[in-house]
Protein backbone atom coordinates (compact mmCIF):
# COMPACT_ATOMS: atom_id res chain seq x y z
CA UNK A 1 0.00 0.00 0.00
CA UNK A 2 1.35 3.25 -1.13
CA UNK A 3 0.33 6.74 0.96
CA UNK A 4 0.00 10.14 -0.04
CA UNK A 5 -1.08 13.24 1.75
CA UNK A 6 -1.41 16.54 0.15
CA UNK A 7 -1.62 20.00 1.90
CA UNK A 8 -3.01 22.61 0.73
CA UNK A 9 -5.26 25.48 0.53
CA UNK A 10 -8.86 24.99 -0.40
CA UNK A 11 -8.95 26.18 -4.12
CA UNK A 12 -5.11 25.24 -4.95
CA UNK A 13 -6.80 21.86 -6.61
CA UNK A 14 -5.22 19.29 -4.43
CA UNK A 15 -8.16 17.41 -4.73
CA UNK A 16 -8.19 17.60 -8.54
CA UNK A 17 -4.84 16.10 -8.41
CA UNK A 18 -5.26 13.34 -6.15
CA UNK A 19 -8.00 12.54 -8.12
CA UNK A 20 -6.00 12.48 -11.36
CA UNK A 21 -3.54 10.80 -9.55
CA UNK A 22 -5.76 8.35 -8.62
CA UNK A 23 -6.94 8.16 -12.28
CA UNK A 24 -3.80 7.76 -14.08
CA UNK A 25 -2.77 5.33 -11.79
CA UNK A 26 -5.79 3.04 -12.33
CA UNK A 27 -5.33 2.34 -15.78
CA UNK A 28 -2.12 0.77 -15.25
CA UNK A 29 -4.43 -1.64 -13.59
CA UNK A 30 -3.25 -0.80 -9.63
CA UNK A 31 -6.45 0.01 -7.15
CA UNK A 32 -7.27 3.69 -6.14
CA UNK A 33 -8.52 5.91 -3.58
CA UNK A 34 -8.51 9.38 -3.56
CA UNK A 35 -10.34 11.54 -0.59
CA UNK A 36 -10.29 14.96 1.25
CA UNK A 37 -11.03 16.50 4.41
CA UNK A 38 -13.38 19.20 3.86
CA UNK A 39 -15.26 20.53 6.39
CA UNK A 40 -17.20 23.44 5.40
CA UNK A 41 -13.85 25.28 4.21
CA UNK A 42 -13.62 28.34 2.43
CA UNK A 43 -11.46 29.19 -0.50
CA UNK A 44 -8.07 29.72 0.97
CA UNK A 45 -8.70 27.93 4.09
CA UNK A 46 -6.01 25.00 5.20
CA UNK A 47 -6.94 21.37 3.94
CA UNK A 48 -5.87 17.87 3.37
CA UNK A 49 -6.00 15.34 0.74
CA UNK A 50 -5.08 11.67 0.30
CA UNK A 51 -4.23 9.09 -2.08
CA UNK A 52 -4.15 5.28 -1.34
CA UNK A 53 -2.65 2.89 -3.72
CA UNK A 54 -2.38 -0.99 -3.80
CA UNK A 55 -2.26 -3.87 -5.83
CA UNK A 56 -5.17 -5.05 -4.69
CA UNK A 57 -8.76 -3.64 -3.76
CA UNK A 58 -8.50 -0.60 -1.49
CA UNK A 59 -11.03 -1.31 1.73
CA UNK A 60 -9.85 1.04 4.41
CA UNK A 61 -12.25 3.84 4.65
CA UNK A 62 -10.03 5.37 8.06
CA UNK A 63 -9.62 8.79 7.19
CA UNK A 64 -6.82 8.67 9.42
CA UNK A 65 -3.25 7.68 7.37
CA UNK A 66 0.56 7.41 8.04
CA UNK A 67 1.72 8.79 4.76
CA UNK A 68 4.74 7.63 2.44
CA UNK A 69 4.55 10.92 0.76
CA UNK A 70 3.71 14.26 1.47
CA UNK A 71 2.68 16.86 -0.74
CA UNK A 72 2.93 20.66 0.02
CA UNK A 73 1.54 22.80 -2.31
CA UNK A 74 1.30 26.03 -0.23
CA UNK A 75 4.52 27.42 1.14
CA UNK A 76 2.74 28.79 4.25
CA UNK A 77 1.16 25.90 5.06
CA UNK A 78 4.75 24.29 6.41
CA UNK A 79 4.44 26.81 9.30
CA UNK A 80 0.56 26.81 10.38
CA UNK A 81 -0.17 23.31 10.06
CA UNK A 82 2.25 20.43 10.81
CA UNK A 83 3.09 18.34 7.82
CA UNK A 84 4.62 15.98 9.61
CA UNK A 85 1.91 14.80 11.77
CA UNK A 86 1.70 10.60 11.54
CA UNK A 87 4.73 10.31 9.88
CA UNK A 88 6.67 7.77 9.34
CA UNK A 89 10.64 6.87 9.28
CA UNK A 90 11.01 6.94 5.66
CA UNK A 91 8.56 9.08 4.58
CA UNK A 92 9.39 11.66 2.22
CA UNK A 93 8.29 15.28 1.61
CA UNK A 94 8.19 17.33 -1.34
CA UNK A 95 7.44 21.04 -0.74
CA UNK A 96 6.62 23.99 -2.75
CA UNK A 97 9.14 26.83 -1.76
CA UNK A 98 11.29 30.13 -2.64
CA UNK A 99 13.83 28.96 -0.65
CA UNK A 100 16.48 26.58 -0.84
CA UNK A 101 16.87 23.18 1.59
CA UNK A 102 18.90 24.43 4.06
CA UNK A 103 16.92 27.81 4.83
CA UNK A 104 13.65 25.71 4.36
CA UNK A 105 14.67 23.04 7.01
CA UNK A 106 16.21 26.30 9.01
CA UNK A 107 12.91 27.74 9.42
CA UNK A 108 10.87 24.74 10.00
CA UNK A 109 13.10 22.63 12.31
CA UNK A 110 10.66 19.36 12.29
CA UNK A 111 11.79 18.38 8.74
CA UNK A 112 15.07 18.54 9.91
CA UNK A 113 16.74 14.80 9.49
CA UNK A 114 13.77 14.17 6.86
CA UNK A 115 14.35 13.33 3.57
CA UNK A 116 13.09 16.62 1.96
CA UNK A 117 12.56 17.73 -1.95
CA UNK A 118 12.15 21.09 -2.98
CA UNK A 119 10.06 23.14 -6.04
CA UNK A 120 8.67 26.09 -6.54
CA UNK A 121 5.17 24.73 -7.48
CA UNK A 122 3.52 28.51 -7.61
CA UNK A 123 6.28 29.98 -9.63
CA UNK A 124 6.24 27.10 -12.32
CA UNK A 125 2.15 27.78 -12.05
CA UNK A 126 2.50 31.34 -12.20
CA UNK A 127 4.89 31.43 -15.02
CA UNK A 128 3.27 28.17 -17.31
CA UNK A 129 -0.33 28.65 -16.33
CA UNK A 130 -0.95 31.86 -15.39
CA UNK A 131 -2.44 31.29 -12.23
CA UNK A 132 -0.81 30.19 -8.99
CA UNK A 133 -2.62 26.64 -9.11
CA UNK A 134 0.69 24.47 -8.18
CA UNK A 135 -1.54 20.91 -7.96
CA UNK A 136 -0.23 19.66 -12.21
CA UNK A 137 3.42 20.73 -11.32
CA UNK A 138 3.52 18.60 -7.85
CA UNK A 139 2.50 15.68 -9.78
CA UNK A 140 5.64 16.01 -12.23
CA UNK A 141 7.60 16.63 -8.98
CA UNK A 142 6.47 13.56 -7.60
CA UNK A 143 6.65 11.56 -10.85
CA UNK A 144 10.25 12.35 -10.52
CA UNK A 145 10.93 11.87 -7.08
CA UNK A 146 8.98 8.65 -6.69
CA UNK A 147 9.95 7.09 -9.89
CA UNK A 148 6.27 5.54 -10.31
CA UNK A 149 6.08 6.29 -13.84
CA UNK A 150 8.27 7.51 -16.89
CA UNK A 151 7.25 11.46 -17.47
CA UNK A 152 6.18 11.05 -20.65
CA UNK A 153 3.87 8.00 -19.94
CA UNK A 154 2.48 10.15 -16.91
CA UNK A 155 1.57 13.04 -19.21
CA UNK A 156 -0.13 11.45 -21.85
CA UNK A 157 -2.49 10.36 -19.31
CA UNK A 158 -2.75 13.55 -18.18
CA UNK A 159 -3.73 15.42 -20.85
CA UNK A 160 -6.96 13.01 -20.91
CA UNK A 161 -7.35 13.76 -17.27
CA UNK A 162 -7.70 17.03 -18.55
CA UNK A 163 -9.38 16.67 -21.63
CA UNK A 164 -12.36 19.07 -21.27
CA UNK A 165 -9.96 22.18 -20.64
CA UNK A 166 -8.99 24.47 -23.44
CA UNK A 167 -5.88 23.29 -25.51
CA UNK A 168 -4.13 26.21 -24.34
CA UNK A 169 -4.55 25.35 -20.66
CA UNK A 170 -3.85 21.67 -21.29
CA UNK A 171 -0.50 22.85 -22.49
CA UNK A 172 0.78 25.46 -20.21
CA UNK A 173 -0.42 22.23 -17.65
CA UNK A 174 2.09 20.18 -19.76
CA UNK A 175 4.78 22.32 -19.67
CA UNK A 176 4.18 22.94 -16.01
CA UNK A 177 4.80 19.49 -15.37
CA UNK A 178 7.69 18.77 -17.21
CA UNK A 179 9.64 22.02 -15.48
CA UNK A 180 8.65 20.93 -11.92
CA UNK A 181 9.95 17.43 -13.13
CA UNK A 182 13.32 18.96 -13.93
CA UNK A 183 13.55 21.29 -11.47
CA UNK A 184 13.16 19.20 -8.34
CA UNK A 185 15.63 18.56 -5.87
CA UNK B 1 -36.00 13.73 -28.66
CA UNK B 2 -32.36 12.07 -29.77
CA UNK B 3 -29.80 12.03 -26.84
CA UNK B 4 -26.34 10.89 -27.29
CA UNK B 5 -25.09 7.86 -25.29
CA UNK B 6 -21.71 8.11 -23.33
CA UNK B 7 -18.69 6.08 -24.04
CA UNK B 8 -17.08 4.88 -20.62
CA UNK B 9 -13.89 2.77 -20.02
CA UNK B 10 -13.79 -0.49 -18.58
CA UNK B 11 -13.07 1.08 -15.04
CA UNK B 12 -13.60 4.85 -14.32
CA UNK B 13 -11.72 6.42 -11.23
CA UNK B 14 -15.42 7.82 -9.64
CA UNK B 15 -16.41 9.03 -6.60
CA UNK B 16 -19.47 7.96 -4.95
CA UNK B 17 -21.80 10.69 -5.85
CA UNK B 18 -20.64 10.92 -9.90
CA UNK B 19 -21.30 6.77 -9.58
CA UNK B 20 -24.75 7.21 -8.87
CA UNK B 21 -25.55 10.21 -11.11
CA UNK B 22 -23.68 7.78 -14.24
CA UNK B 23 -26.07 5.31 -13.18
CA UNK B 24 -29.32 7.44 -13.28
CA UNK B 25 -27.66 8.76 -16.72
CA UNK B 26 -27.84 5.44 -17.69
CA UNK B 27 -31.39 4.21 -16.58
CA UNK B 28 -33.01 7.22 -18.82
CA UNK B 29 -35.31 8.39 -16.09
CA UNK B 30 -38.32 10.69 -17.11
CA UNK B 31 -37.94 13.09 -14.12
CA UNK B 32 -35.67 13.84 -11.67
CA UNK B 33 -36.70 16.74 -9.43
CA UNK B 34 -34.33 18.17 -6.90
CA UNK B 35 -32.68 20.45 -4.50
CA UNK B 36 -29.50 20.54 -4.18
CA UNK B 37 -27.38 19.71 -0.63
CA UNK B 38 -24.37 18.86 0.68
CA UNK B 39 -22.75 16.13 0.15
CA UNK B 40 -25.62 15.00 -2.23
CA UNK B 41 -24.88 18.03 -4.26
CA UNK B 42 -22.89 16.51 -6.75
CA UNK B 43 -25.23 13.84 -7.99
CA UNK B 44 -28.08 16.32 -9.50
CA UNK B 45 -25.32 18.69 -10.40
CA UNK B 46 -23.31 16.09 -12.66
CA UNK B 47 -27.50 14.74 -13.57
CA UNK B 48 -27.82 18.38 -14.66
CA UNK B 49 -25.05 18.63 -16.51
CA UNK B 50 -25.81 15.40 -18.37
CA UNK B 51 -28.92 16.92 -19.09
CA UNK B 52 -27.21 19.99 -20.20
CA UNK B 53 -24.57 18.21 -22.82
CA UNK B 54 -28.04 16.17 -24.10
CA UNK B 55 -26.96 12.87 -22.44
CA UNK B 56 -30.63 12.98 -20.83
CA UNK B 57 -33.86 13.38 -22.75
CA UNK B 58 -36.33 13.37 -19.43
CA UNK B 59 -37.08 16.42 -17.57
CA UNK B 60 -35.28 18.16 -14.86
CA UNK B 61 -37.43 20.22 -12.66
CA UNK B 62 -35.88 22.79 -9.84
CA UNK B 63 -37.97 22.97 -7.43
CA UNK B 64 -37.70 25.37 -3.94
CA UNK B 65 -36.88 22.78 -1.52
CA UNK B 66 -36.54 19.18 -0.85
CA UNK B 67 -40.24 19.07 -0.15
CA UNK B 68 -40.96 20.16 -3.05
CA UNK B 69 -38.46 17.92 -4.92
CA UNK B 70 -40.38 14.51 -3.48
CA UNK B 71 -43.25 16.31 -3.93
CA UNK B 72 -42.72 16.38 -8.02
CA UNK B 73 -41.39 13.04 -8.04
CA UNK B 74 -44.52 11.87 -6.59
CA UNK B 75 -46.55 13.52 -8.75
CA UNK B 76 -44.32 12.41 -11.85
CA UNK B 77 -44.43 9.31 -10.58
CA UNK B 78 -48.26 9.09 -10.05
CA UNK B 79 -48.41 10.11 -13.63
CA UNK B 80 -46.67 7.31 -15.05
CA UNK B 81 -42.96 7.89 -15.12
CA UNK B 82 -39.58 6.62 -14.29
CA UNK B 83 -38.66 9.31 -11.10
CA UNK B 84 -35.47 10.22 -9.17
CA UNK B 85 -33.73 12.42 -6.83
CA UNK B 86 -31.37 12.78 -4.42
CA UNK B 87 -30.79 14.39 -0.82
CA UNK B 88 -28.84 14.45 2.57
CA UNK B 89 -29.75 15.30 6.30
CA UNK B 90 -31.50 18.71 6.39
CA UNK B 91 -32.98 17.96 3.40
CA UNK B 92 -33.56 14.81 4.03
CA UNK B 93 -35.67 15.53 6.90
CA UNK B 94 -37.34 17.86 5.38
CA UNK B 95 -38.86 15.23 2.84
CA UNK B 96 -39.90 13.20 5.60
CA UNK B 97 -43.18 13.85 5.60
CA UNK B 98 -43.76 13.85 1.46
CA UNK B 99 -41.79 10.08 1.62
CA UNK B 100 -44.27 8.86 3.83
CA UNK B 101 -46.95 10.05 0.76
CA UNK B 102 -44.60 8.18 -1.83
CA UNK B 103 -44.65 4.57 -0.16
CA UNK B 104 -48.38 4.95 0.92
CA UNK B 105 -49.46 5.60 -2.41
CA UNK B 106 -46.96 2.87 -3.47
CA UNK B 107 -45.32 4.88 -6.12
CA UNK B 108 -41.83 3.80 -7.09
CA UNK B 109 -39.38 6.53 -7.01
CA UNK B 110 -35.60 5.69 -6.16
CA UNK B 111 -34.03 8.48 -3.62
CA UNK B 112 -29.97 8.52 -3.05
CA UNK B 113 -29.48 9.15 -0.10
CA UNK B 114 -25.83 10.53 0.82
CA UNK B 115 -25.96 10.03 4.87
CA UNK B 116 -25.16 13.14 6.95
CA UNK B 117 -25.38 14.46 10.10
CA UNK B 118 -28.60 15.88 11.23
CA UNK B 119 -28.56 19.45 13.08
CA UNK B 120 -27.79 20.90 15.89
CA UNK B 121 -24.86 21.47 15.87
CA UNK B 122 -24.60 22.02 12.12
CA UNK B 123 -22.39 19.36 10.44
CA UNK B 124 -22.14 18.55 6.85
CA UNK B 125 -19.90 15.36 7.63
CA UNK B 126 -21.38 11.70 7.13
CA UNK B 127 -23.35 9.52 9.61
CA UNK B 128 -26.44 7.34 9.41
CA UNK B 129 -28.89 9.84 11.50
CA UNK B 130 -30.85 10.67 8.10
CA UNK B 131 -30.71 7.41 7.22
CA UNK B 132 -32.11 5.64 10.77
CA UNK B 133 -34.61 8.79 10.09
CA UNK B 134 -36.09 7.08 7.18
CA UNK B 135 -36.16 4.00 8.23
CA UNK B 136 -39.92 3.48 9.30
CA UNK B 137 -41.02 5.45 6.28
CA UNK B 138 -41.93 2.45 4.17
CA UNK B 139 -39.60 2.78 1.38
CA UNK B 140 -37.32 -0.26 0.79
CA UNK B 141 -33.71 0.97 1.85
CA UNK B 142 -30.23 -0.28 0.14
CA UNK B 143 -26.83 0.32 1.78
CA UNK B 144 -23.53 0.84 -0.44
CA UNK B 145 -20.01 0.37 1.19
CA UNK B 146 -17.88 2.31 -1.62
CA UNK B 147 -19.02 4.16 -5.21
CA UNK B 148 -18.71 1.13 -7.00
CA UNK B 149 -21.87 -0.20 -4.84
CA UNK B 150 -23.43 3.10 -5.02
CA UNK B 151 -23.29 2.65 -8.98
CA UNK B 152 -24.78 -0.83 -8.91
CA UNK B 153 -27.59 -0.56 -6.51
CA UNK B 154 -29.20 1.99 -8.72
CA UNK B 155 -29.89 -0.14 -11.03
CA UNK B 156 -31.08 -2.64 -8.29
CA UNK B 157 -33.02 0.17 -6.87
CA UNK B 158 -35.39 0.90 -10.37
CA UNK B 159 -36.05 -2.86 -10.91
CA UNK B 160 -37.23 -3.67 -7.76
CA UNK B 161 -39.06 -0.64 -6.72
CA UNK B 162 -40.41 -0.56 -10.49
CA UNK B 163 -41.70 -4.23 -10.37
CA UNK B 164 -45.05 -4.40 -10.48
CA UNK B 165 -45.66 -6.71 -7.32
CA UNK B 166 -43.20 -4.31 -5.17
CA UNK B 167 -44.02 -0.20 -6.30
CA UNK B 168 -42.49 0.79 -3.38
CA UNK B 169 -40.12 3.54 -3.49
CA UNK B 170 -36.71 2.77 -2.56
CA UNK B 171 -33.78 4.85 -1.29
CA UNK B 172 -30.20 4.00 -2.34
CA UNK B 173 -27.51 4.48 0.94
CA UNK B 174 -23.91 5.91 0.70
CA UNK B 175 -21.46 7.66 3.35
CA UNK B 176 -21.26 11.02 2.79
CA UNK B 177 -17.45 12.09 1.77
CA UNK B 178 -16.16 8.41 2.99
CA UNK B 179 -17.83 7.63 -0.08
CA UNK B 180 -19.94 10.35 -2.06
CA UNK B 181 -16.51 12.24 -2.42
CA UNK B 182 -13.69 9.68 -2.30
CA UNK B 183 -12.52 8.63 -6.04
CA UNK B 184 -12.18 5.00 -6.75
CA UNK B 185 -11.83 2.34 -9.61
CA UNK B 186 -15.48 1.41 -10.75
CA UNK B 187 -16.58 -1.37 -12.61
CA UNK B 188 -19.15 -0.18 -15.54
CA UNK B 189 -21.74 -0.81 -17.63
CA UNK B 190 -21.89 0.08 -21.58
CA UNK B 191 -24.90 2.62 -21.52
CA UNK B 192 -26.85 -0.45 -23.87
CA UNK B 193 -26.52 -2.79 -20.85
CA UNK B 194 -26.79 -0.91 -18.08
CA UNK B 195 -30.49 0.26 -19.60
CA UNK B 196 -31.12 -3.25 -20.80
CA UNK B 197 -31.13 -4.42 -16.97
CA UNK B 198 -33.41 -2.04 -15.98
CA UNK B 199 -35.52 -2.35 -18.83
CA UNK B 200 -38.01 0.09 -19.91
CA UNK B 201 -40.94 1.81 -17.47
CA UNK B 202 -43.61 -0.23 -17.64
CA UNK B 203 -46.66 2.46 -16.43
CA UNK B 204 -49.58 0.84 -13.49
CA UNK B 205 -52.08 2.69 -12.33
CA UNK B 206 -50.70 6.26 -14.35
CA UNK B 207 -53.11 9.25 -14.53
CA UNK B 208 -51.82 9.81 -18.02
CA UNK B 209 -54.00 6.73 -19.13
CA UNK B 210 -57.22 8.70 -19.79
CA UNK B 211 -58.79 5.66 -20.70
CA UNK B 212 -58.46 4.26 -16.82
CA UNK B 213 -59.21 6.67 -15.00
CA UNK B 214 -57.65 6.62 -11.30
CA UNK B 215 -57.40 8.60 -7.64
CA UNK B 216 -54.12 8.95 -6.02
CA UNK B 217 -53.69 10.05 -2.50
CA UNK B 218 -56.84 9.69 -0.90
CA UNK B 219 -57.97 9.61 2.81
CA UNK B 220 -59.20 6.82 4.38
CA UNK B 221 -59.78 6.82 8.19
CA UNK B 222 -60.49 3.85 10.61
CA UNK B 223 -62.23 2.59 8.26
CA UNK B 224 -59.66 1.51 5.60
CA UNK B 225 -56.28 2.96 6.98
CA UNK B 226 -55.30 -0.27 8.76
CA UNK B 227 -56.32 -2.29 6.12
CA UNK B 228 -54.03 -0.08 3.30
CA UNK B 229 -50.98 0.01 5.98
CA UNK B 230 -51.30 -3.60 6.55
CA UNK B 231 -50.64 -4.43 2.89
CA UNK B 232 -48.13 -2.33 2.38
CA UNK B 233 -46.13 -3.79 5.33
CA UNK B 234 -47.18 -7.13 4.14
CA UNK B 235 -45.67 -6.35 0.44
CA UNK B 236 -42.70 -4.96 1.90
CA UNK B 237 -42.40 -8.14 4.25
CA UNK B 238 -43.39 -10.58 1.86
CA UNK B 239 -42.35 -9.82 -1.97
CA UNK B 240 -39.50 -7.48 -1.60
CA UNK B 241 -36.58 -10.13 -0.73
CA UNK B 242 -37.59 -12.43 -3.62
CA UNK B 243 -37.45 -9.48 -5.95
CA UNK B 244 -33.97 -8.43 -4.32
CA UNK B 245 -32.64 -11.61 -4.74
CA UNK B 246 -34.11 -12.17 -8.08
CA UNK B 247 -32.28 -8.79 -9.21
CA UNK B 248 -29.06 -9.43 -7.33
CA UNK B 249 -29.03 -12.87 -8.71
CA UNK B 250 -29.62 -11.14 -12.33
CA UNK B 251 -27.21 -8.49 -11.69
CA UNK B 252 -24.07 -10.75 -10.68
CA UNK B 253 -24.63 -12.78 -14.23
CA UNK B 254 -24.83 -9.53 -16.47
CA UNK B 255 -21.54 -8.10 -14.26
CA UNK B 256 -19.90 -10.45 -12.49
CA UNK B 257 -20.45 -8.65 -9.13
CA UNK B 258 -22.74 -10.71 -6.14
CA UNK B 259 -24.55 -8.86 -3.71
CA UNK B 260 -26.57 -10.69 -0.84
CA UNK B 261 -29.43 -9.04 1.34
CA UNK B 262 -26.97 -9.48 3.95
CA UNK B 263 -23.13 -9.27 3.33
CA UNK B 264 -21.00 -12.00 5.64
CA UNK B 265 -17.70 -11.86 5.78
CA UNK B 266 -15.18 -14.62 7.50
CA UNK B 267 -18.58 -15.55 9.23
CA UNK B 268 -18.06 -19.38 8.91
CA UNK B 269 -16.06 -19.87 11.68
CA UNK B 270 -16.25 -16.69 13.24
CA UNK B 271 -16.28 -16.48 17.47
CA UNK B 272 -16.20 -12.69 16.94
CA UNK B 273 -18.45 -10.44 15.09
CA UNK B 274 -19.42 -6.78 14.42
CA UNK B 275 -22.44 -5.68 12.78
CA UNK B 276 -22.47 -2.29 10.82
CA UNK B 277 -23.47 -0.45 7.67
CA UNK B 278 -21.31 1.94 5.03
CA UNK B 279 -17.71 2.24 4.30
CA UNK B 280 -17.26 0.52 8.07
CA UNK B 281 -17.91 -3.06 7.13
CA UNK B 282 -14.80 -2.32 4.38
CA UNK B 283 -12.82 -1.37 7.06
CA UNK B 284 -13.99 -3.88 9.98
CA UNK B 285 -13.44 -6.50 6.64
CA UNK B 286 -9.89 -5.87 6.34
CA UNK B 287 -8.93 -5.37 10.21
CA UNK B 288 -10.69 -9.10 10.79
CA UNK B 289 -8.21 -10.34 8.31
CA UNK B 290 -5.63 -8.63 10.28
CA UNK B 291 -7.08 -10.43 13.57
CA UNK B 292 -7.27 -13.61 11.73
CA UNK B 293 -3.33 -13.22 11.74
CA UNK B 294 -2.97 -12.75 15.23
CA UNK B 295 -4.94 -16.13 16.17
CA UNK B 296 -8.69 -14.06 16.52
CA UNK B 297 -11.45 -15.51 14.40
CA UNK B 298 -12.77 -12.46 13.58
CA UNK B 299 -15.96 -11.92 11.15
CA UNK B 300 -18.23 -8.90 9.87
CA UNK B 301 -21.67 -9.20 8.91
CA UNK B 302 -22.95 -6.25 6.89
CA UNK B 303 -26.45 -4.85 6.69
CA UNK B 304 -27.19 -4.64 2.43
CA UNK B 305 -31.02 -4.12 2.57
CA UNK B 306 -31.91 -2.43 5.75
CA UNK B 307 -35.42 -2.29 4.83
CA UNK B 308 -37.06 -4.63 5.01
CA UNK B 309 -35.32 -5.97 7.53
CA UNK B 310 -33.80 -8.93 6.93
CA UNK B 311 -34.65 -10.79 10.15
CA UNK B 312 -34.42 -14.24 9.55
CA UNK B 313 -30.92 -13.72 7.51
CA UNK B 314 -28.94 -11.45 10.01
CA UNK B 315 -29.72 -14.47 12.68
CA UNK B 316 -28.67 -17.16 10.09
CA UNK B 317 -25.02 -14.97 9.47
CA UNK B 318 -24.54 -14.76 13.00
CA UNK B 319 -24.68 -18.13 13.89
CA UNK B 320 -22.08 -19.61 15.76
CA UNK B 321 -20.28 -16.15 16.63
CA UNK B 322 -19.91 -16.02 20.57
CA UNK B 323 -19.54 -12.43 21.00
CA UNK B 324 -21.27 -9.84 19.00
CA UNK B 325 -20.56 -5.51 18.53
CA UNK B 326 -22.84 -3.65 16.68
CA UNK B 327 -21.69 -0.48 15.55
CA UNK B 328 -24.40 2.72 14.99
CA UNK B 329 -23.15 5.50 13.97
CA UNK B 330 -25.74 7.61 14.53
CA UNK B 331 -26.82 9.65 18.26
CA UNK B 332 -29.05 6.92 19.85
CA UNK B 333 -31.15 9.55 21.59
CA UNK B 334 -31.94 7.61 25.13
CA UNK B 335 -31.67 4.15 23.32
CA UNK B 336 -29.04 0.99 23.26
CA UNK B 337 -28.52 2.01 19.11
CA UNK B 338 -31.02 0.78 16.41
CA UNK B 339 -28.63 -2.08 15.04
CA UNK B 340 -28.30 -3.12 19.05
CA UNK B 341 -31.92 -3.53 19.00
CA UNK B 342 -32.90 -4.85 15.69
CA UNK B 343 -30.16 -7.39 15.68
CA UNK B 344 -31.16 -8.21 19.85
CA UNK B 345 -34.35 -8.71 18.16
CA UNK B 346 -33.65 -11.34 15.64
CA UNK B 347 -31.00 -13.59 17.89
CA UNK B 348 -33.21 -13.41 20.67
CA UNK B 349 -35.35 -16.39 19.84
CA UNK B 350 -32.00 -18.39 18.60
CA UNK B 351 -30.47 -21.29 20.26
CA UNK B 352 -27.37 -19.23 20.45
CA UNK B 353 -26.67 -16.83 23.23
CA UNK B 354 -24.38 -14.74 21.49
CA UNK B 355 -23.04 -12.32 23.92
CA UNK B 356 -24.12 -8.48 22.48
CA UNK B 357 -22.35 -5.14 23.06
CA UNK B 358 -23.06 -1.92 21.14
CA UNK B 359 -20.83 1.20 20.25
CA UNK B 360 -22.05 4.58 19.62
CA UNK B 361 -19.26 5.37 16.98
CA UNK B 362 -18.67 8.34 13.96
CA UNK B 363 -20.74 10.99 14.77
CA UNK B 364 -20.65 14.08 12.59
CA UNK B 365 -17.88 12.18 10.29
CA UNK B 366 -16.04 11.58 13.12
CA UNK B 367 -13.12 9.05 12.21
CA UNK B 368 -13.43 5.27 12.59
CA UNK B 369 -10.01 4.39 12.81
CA UNK B 370 -8.29 0.41 12.04
CA UNK B 371 -7.30 0.70 15.23
CA UNK B 372 -10.96 1.36 17.18
CA UNK B 373 -12.28 -1.46 15.35
CA UNK B 374 -9.01 -3.60 16.93
CA UNK B 375 -10.16 -2.48 20.41
CA UNK B 376 -13.70 -3.52 19.72
CA UNK B 377 -12.49 -7.14 18.27
CA UNK B 378 -10.37 -7.47 20.97
CA UNK B 379 -13.07 -6.65 23.91
CA UNK B 380 -15.57 -8.94 21.83
CA UNK B 381 -12.43 -12.24 22.08
CA UNK B 382 -12.13 -11.24 26.00
CA UNK B 383 -16.06 -11.32 26.44
CA UNK B 384 -15.72 -14.87 24.29
CA UNK B 385 -12.97 -15.79 26.89
CA UNK B 386 -15.01 -14.62 30.24
CA UNK B 387 -18.07 -16.33 28.85
CA UNK B 388 -19.92 -12.95 30.04
CA UNK B 389 -20.24 -8.95 28.38
CA UNK B 390 -17.28 -7.51 30.51
CA UNK B 391 -17.67 -3.81 29.38
CA UNK B 392 -21.39 -2.01 29.51
CA UNK B 393 -23.63 -2.82 26.90
CA UNK B 394 -23.43 0.44 25.52
CA UNK B 395 -19.60 2.30 24.31
CA UNK B 396 -19.09 5.73 23.23
CA UNK B 397 -15.67 4.64 20.65
CA UNK B 398 -13.73 7.59 19.41
CA UNK B 399 -15.11 10.60 21.23
CA UNK B 400 -13.22 13.01 23.26
CA UNK B 401 -13.19 13.72 27.46
CA UNK B 402 -14.11 10.76 30.03
CA UNK B 403 -15.20 7.19 28.15
CA UNK B 404 -18.57 7.53 27.81
CA UNK B 405 -20.89 3.78 28.86
CA UNK B 406 -23.85 3.11 29.64
CA UNK B 407 -26.12 0.51 30.45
Amino acid sequence: MLEIRWHSRAGQGAVTGAKGLADVISTTGKHVQAFAFYGSAKRGAAMTAYNRVDDKVIMNHEKFMAPDYVLVIDPALLYTTDVTINHKENTVYIITTHLDKEQLVASQPKLEGKEVYIVDCIKIAQETIGKPIPNTPMLGALMKISGMYEIDFFKDNMIRVLGKLPQKIIDANMIAIQRAYDEVK
Amino acid sequence: MAFDKMELKDIEVWDGNYAAAQAMRQCQIDVVAAYPITPSTPIVEGYGNFKANNYVEGEFVMVESEHAAMSGCIGAAAAGGRVATATSSQGFALMVETLYQASGMRLPIVLNVVNRALAAPLNVNGDHADMYLGRDSGWIQLDAYCPQDAYDLNFIAFKVSEDHDVRLPCMVHQDGFMTSHTAQGVHTLSDDVAYGFVGDFQPMNDMLDFEHPVTHGVQTEEDWHFEHKARQHNDLMTKVFPKIQAAFDDFEKLSGRKYNLVESYDMDDADVAVVCMGTSVETAREVASEMREKGVKAGVVGLRVIRPFPFFEIAEALKGAKAIATLDRSSPGGAPGMLFNEIAGCLFNTDDRALLSGFIYGLGGRDLTKKHLVEIFTQLQANVDAGKVTTSLQQFIGVRGPKLQFL
